[in-house]
């Protein structure tokens, strides 16, 4: 049967459609629609969002432990939490196939960086798998958990933005049935030393299988007849770019396109392309990971074109504008004029930029009037901001933010500054970011007893993402207290323009207090409750 | 033949949903289709837009080349103008005229009409006045659907307004009723 999905939602019935038994996910953009699909469209399977990406990675290992087969989801930066149980699951192995999904966000569309997560892989000494399209994505994760049981080890799917939130026809099959429950019993999961030795050197072992199986998925295709021309690796979506380039320009085009979708690289298939070709450019979105590994492949003086030669850019995802201008530099066709689409009009003359900005009505908008009111009495004050809507707080008309870095950073970074002297050092931080990453700075803080205010902007869902569900909805007082919060400085408030004179008397209050003080300012999102409101 | 169409607008406008009865059609009508859609943090009242690409070929890049647009369907008038590089000669810009003012900045509303109208196919509607016309002032996105149609040629009106049919069936005859007669509203703005 053909669906339209989108890369995401491929994914998901791919993996519904692969007999799987649990997904574990934190919500993150580009790949919460992974959980969400799979949430509505097979309630059968174990799917409550997780409060972090590293519990997610480990709960999944579990189920793999057990048997069955598991997915963890997240964006590329939830990476960077789950590291620990990620780069260890390489080294116990699997039971159940489990596959790790990361999904990049070249260009920072919704993130911080652009770290590519193909260098975890690599890191990790695992597999990766990176469709070009949604069918392809659809189809490697049934490939994704077969490999994944018969290799032994995890398996990262790798998607970028472009992947993830792009619609196209899939093809969908019919659904394999769940793994029965069989517990691992080998002494291979319980990493001390000794075994952690053994274990490591077993994949290592693995590594020449894992590359065989990449040579295997490689495949070389010619465009044109010359003699001897440009050699293509085309990684992952990368490869659809080439290719729009290669359909324009028919007959002209003269290039041999290595299409790479597994890794490690296959690095016959490189060598053989590289031996055929003049020279090789070398096309991936994210970071030049490939180009780095096969510049090890070749000579020294071989001309090897990509992100690091500067033939394309080194930030930012890849289009088909600077794949097609980079295949023109280097010789791809002679005639292209007549047969690449190019730029036609300038950027027009009346334009603004249009940046999001909090919704109207949102209680974060209380929070920051009354915040910046209050600072505004202390010249040295800093707010410490976090992930979540509420980071809009940087922009006017508020401006009232000094930093956001990752999940959980605005308590710690305002205890670290508290450390240093600075005064009034305050943190927001919302409900759902606070639960992922923000709770054990809190208890450093209180243990410390740093002279910190710690606003948590509770609008009793994950917002950002579309309004998951947060993991510590009403429990909030109970586990600053249980933290060490003292009671006296744990105060709940309803963020509404009525309330800001009483608002802003406990920040003033809170901010004189030589210790931790936890705000909860509370009311729902705007848009869950136009959803609910409309139910 | 192909159509690539940028669909644009400010987050919450209903763009999507244009995207989601276009998709439909061309998934029966048998055409290969791409549509790639922003999320996150753009959707909190930023500019988005959607690359849509329609063909009866295969389609490789998920993204619209520069200067390979054929039609822009805007709910928004500033907003047309931020993908005019996309454009060629022959394109079509579809746009709603009234401005989406949520920025300090915003030009002058005489100023962005001239920059739209100096190119050669524009089409700057009144798109509540038909909305209201139709029976309801929500189905804006209905009208600008319905005036694209005209340009679409890879899909009959007809096909869109079974798509349309399809997509709101769950909301009721009412709903459809209301969308269809939008969308034919649309359409015939264009004669």
């Amino acid at each position: 049967m053909k669906k339209l999905l989108l890369g995401d939602e491929a994914i998901a019935q791919g993996a519904i459609d692969a007999g799987l038994s649990g997904v574990y996910a934190y919500p993150g953009t580009p790949s919460t629609e992974i959980t969400e699909y799979i949430q509505n469209n097979a309630p059968a399977i174990r799917s409550r969002w997780c409060t972090n990406e590293k519990t997610a990675m480990e709960a999944a290992l579990g189920m793999s432990y057990a048997g069955k087969r598991a997915l963890v989801c997240m964006k590329h930066v939830g990476m960077n939490v789950c590291a620990d149980a990620f780069v260890n699951s390489a080294i116990t192995g699997v039971n159940g196939g489990l596959v790790v999904l990361a999904a990049d966000d070249p260009s920072m569309h919704s993130s911080q960086n652009e770290q590519d997560s193909r260098f975890y892989a690599q890191f990790a000494l695992i597999p990766v798998f990176e469709p070009s399209n949604q069918q392809q994505a659809y189809d490697m994760v049934q490939k994704a958990f077969d490999f994944s049981e018969k290799i032994g080890l995890p398996v990262l799917l790798r998607v970028v933005t472009r992947l993830a939130h792009s619609r196209a026809a899939v093809e969908t099959g019919k659904s394999g049935s769940q793994n029965t429950l069989n517990p691992a019993s080998d002494r291979g999961w319980v990493l001390l030393p000794a075994i952690a030795k053994r274990q490591y050197v077993k994949l290592i072992e693995k590594q020449p299988a894992l590359q065989e199986a990449s040579e295997a998925t490689a495949s070389c295709q010619t465009y044109g007849d010359s003699s001897k021309f440009l050699g293509i690796i085309a990684c992952g979506i990368g490869y659809n770019y080439v290719m729009e380039s290669v359909a324009a320009m028919g007959k002209s085009a003269n290039c041999s396109v290595l299409r790479i979708n597994q890794y490690p690289l296959p690095e016959t298939a490189i060598k053989e392309l590289a031996a055929k070709s003049s020279a090789l450019l070398v096309v991936e979105d994210g970071q030049p990971i490939v180009e780095q590994s096969v510049k090890a492949y070749v000579n020294t003086d071989y001309k090897i074109y990509g992100r690091l030669n500067g033939v394309l850019p080194r930030t930012g995802e890849l289009t088909p504008d600077s794949v097609a201008s980079a295949m023109v530099n280097c010789g791809v066709s002679s005639d292209i004029s007549s047969t690449l689409p190019s730029q036609v009009y300038e950027t027009a003359q009346n334009l603004q930029p249009r940046p999001p900005q909090l919704c109207p009505g949102c209680g974060h908008r209380d929070v920051y009037a009354a915040l910046n009111k209050v600072a505004a009495e202390y010249p040295t004050a800093r707010i410490f901001g976090d992930i979540g809507c509420y980071t809009l707080g940087a922009l006017p008309p508020f401006s009232a933010l000094a930093s956001c870095v990752d999940m959980g950073a605005s308590i710690t970074m305002a205890k670290g500054a508290a450390d240093a002297g600075l005064f009034p050092a305050i943190a927001v931080i919302g409900d759902s970011t606070f639960t992922h990453s923000g709770m054990t700075g809190l208890l450093d803080a209180v243990n410390d007893k740093s002279n910190i205010t710690v606003i948590i902007s509770d609008n009793l869902t994950t917002a950002m993402t579309g309004g998951q569900q947060s993991a510590g909805t009403s429990k909030f007082e109970a586990i600053c207290a249980g933290l060490g919060v003292e009671k006296e400085h744990l105060h709940v408030v309803v963020p509404l323009p009525a309330n800001l004179p009483e608002i802003e008397k406990i920040i003033r209050k809170e901010i004189e207090y030589k210790g931790v003080s936890v705000i909860i300012p509370r009311r729902e999102c705007m848009q869950t409750l136009k959803r609910h409101s409309k139910k | 033949m192909k159509k690539d169409i940028i669909l644009c607008g400010v987050g919450g406008q209903g763009i999507l949903s244009i995207a989601t009865v276009i998709g439909e059609a061309a998934t029966k009508a048998g055409l290969n289709l791409k549509q790639a859609e922003v999320h996150g943090m753009s959707q909190r009242g930023g500019d988005v837009q959607s690359n849509l690409r329609l063909s009866n070929e295969p389609i490789w890049s998920d993204l619209i080349p520069q200067g390979a647009a054929d039609i822009i369907i805007s709910m928004e008038p500033m907003e047309a103008l931020r993908y005019v590089p996309y454009l060629h000669k022959g394109s079509q810009i579809i746009t709603a005229s009234k401005p989406f003012v949520n920025i300090p900045k915003y030009p002058e509303e005489s100023v962005i009409k001239a920059e739209l109208e100096s190119f050669p196919n524009v089409s700057i509607l009144d798109v509540e006045e038909l909305a209201q016309k139709a029976g309801s002032a929500r189905s804006t996105n209905m009208v600008l659907l319905g005036a694209a149609a005209k340009h679409m040629e890879l899909l009959s009106i007809d096909q869109i307004l079974n798509a349309v049919e399809v997509i709101f069936k769950a909301k009721g005859p009412e709903v459809v009723e209301l969308n269809k007669k939008a969308v034919k509203l649309g359409y015939e703005s264009q004669n």
